[in-house]
């Protein structure tokens, strides 16, 4: 090898040690993504710094998305609408895989054990099981019901203990509760006939009950996960069932709740309405007015506030629930649209994403005043990277 | 009477004298607020398709009677606070456009 070689590799191998040495390592404990529903795209966001670090783009339809994070919270899964599943790198900046496992998802689930990744899909109705490592499919479970096998749209899945998954068919009326212990052939035990149309579900954070939201009726069907043998319970079934029950312009979502002693707040369907339920006899206690038909309905980490979003057409408002009385203590304006909320992990902050005024909002929960304001495109769910560490998220 | 008359505007041809505001407006509510069931682009999800195609055989009477009066059964609402009837047919020609 001639001497101008050399020096060209000297030079070159020192610029790589060089940088090497001077790039920040980055850790993931506080970082998180922005759906960007429009541009099929994501945001990687950093909340302590309350700065935008990178975006991710050819993600395919997002106009419904939402996200679970690998336990090492290196990892994100989006889930997205035409049924694209794609795995992103956190600390790279990133796309690793995308695969198109489905004509149209709504969710996912990641196990107890980080390894398996689970799809609830809309189009065919159903849930598939990947590895989580590189996204080989595992397993694939038709919602077929009925005599003439029709498929279902599955809502609502969860991971629960025991390498568990548990989901909802909303024209199926049914729960399955799958064990995936085995992955390639998983164990699904059905609820039937657990009432009209379950529309989303949630686990409460000790993974003891799943609760499912229905559409097609009052009140919520609930599943002990300590004794699935008991069946499917339905509870808050005649709550206000001569009320005038108004249109619902937008999905409510069940995924907030909070613990504050036993308390669980819910949203009512097609009510202005925020309903507080009692766990320890899963009776209605409180219907607190509000200024909309919520969306979400979402507990500080600590539980002491709850902060609620709306359907059209009153989501530019978002208010705050005082834990301690069930008072409406706040109701702020942020913006046209506000789609999604998530506070940081010990909830001194909520970040908003709004979607008309293309920019995501970073509130503070104690003084209620505006922190920081990021830009972006039409902004929907926000999800943080210690949701890693959270059953059921 | 106030459904025949529904009808009769329905069989109405479209005036496009919406302002150019409004059409921006209508646009952003067909993409997210009905796209937040039907998709974006509409492919469909917990409602149906939307697409050109997948409206083809559906007859404006009909998408008119489904956007302003929601469909029972379903979790379709009735749009028929928020739209009137120039704007609805100025959405569903929309939804026709390949």
């Amino acid at each position: 090898m001639n001497l101008k070689l050399w020096r060209c590799l000297i030079v070159i191998t020192g610029w790589l040690l060089w940088s090497a040495l001077n790039a920040e390592p980055r850790a993931s404990g506080d970082l998180g993504l922005v759906i960007e529903r429009e541009t099929g795209s994501v945001l990687i966001i950093n909340t302590t710094t309350a700065s935008t670090l990178s975006r991710i783009d050819n993600l395919g339809d997002l106009s419904h998305a939402s996200v679970v994070f690998s336990r090492d919270q290196r990892y994100a899964y989006v889930f997205g609408r035409d049924g694209g599943l794609s795995k992103i790198d956190l600390l790279q900046d990133k796309l690793v895989k995308r695969i198109v496992q489905s004509g149209n998802s709504i969710g996912g689930a990641i196990s107890q054990d980080g390894k398996l990744i689970a799809v609830s899909n809309y189009t065919p109705g159903g849930v598939k099981i990947f590895a989580a490592d590189t996204l080989e499919l595992l397993a694939d479970l038709p919602a077929e019901y009925g005599d003439e096998h029709k498929r279902s749209k599955v809502v609502g899945l969860v991971d629960a203990p025991g390498q568990k998954f548990v989901c909802s068919l909303f024209e199926a009326n049914q729960i399955w509760l799958i064990d995936a212990k085995n992955p390639r052939q998983p164990q699904v035990t059905k609820f039937e006939d657990i009432g009209a149309q379950p529309y989303d579900a949630l686990l409460t954070p000790d993974g003891h009950f799943y609760a499912a939201g229905l559409f097609g009726e009052k009140g919520l069907a609930l599943l002990d996960l300590w004794q699935p043998e008991n069946g499917v319970e339905h509870i808050l079934a005649d709550y206000g069932k001569d009320d005038e029950q108004m249109p619902v312009y937008k999905m409510p979502h069940l995924e907030g709740w909070t613990v504050a002693g036993d308390l669980l707040f819910v949203p009512a369907v097609g009510q202005h309405e925020v309903l507080v339920i009692d766990q320890r006899d899963w009776q209605l206690i409180k219907r607190i007015p509000v200024a909309g038909q919520p969306v979400f309905v979402m507990s500080r980490p600590d539980a002491r506030q709850v902060w609620v979003n709306f359907a059209f057409p009153d989501n530019q408002t978002v208010q705050v629930i005082d834990v301690k009385d069930f008072s409406v203590i706040q109701t702020l304006q942020p913006g046209k649209a506000v789609l999604h909320m998530e506070f940081t992990p010990r909830g001194e902050a909520v970040w908003m994403a709004v979607r008309d005024e293309d920019k995501v909002v970073v509130y503070d929960t104690d003084s209620f005043r505006q922190s920081a304001q990021l830009p972006a495109r039409k902004p929907s769910g926000i999800f943080f990277s210690n949701r890693a560490n959270q059953l059921g998220l | 009477m106030p459904y025949l008359l529904l009808l009769l505007l329905a069989s109405q041809p479209v005036v496009a004298d919406l302002s150019s505001a409004r059409q921006a407006e209508l646009l952003n509510m067909l993409k997210h607020d009905c796209g937040s069931c039907h998709g974006l682009p509409p492919k469909g999800g917990l409602g149906p398709s939307l697409m050109a195609d997948a409206i083809a055989d559906k007859t404006d009477a009909l998408l008119f009677d489904a956007i302003q009066n929601g469909r029972a059964g379903t979790a379709m609402p009735a749009w028929r606070p928020f739209l009137n009837a120039e704007e609805t047919h100025w959405m569903i020609q929309r939804l026709r456009q390949p």
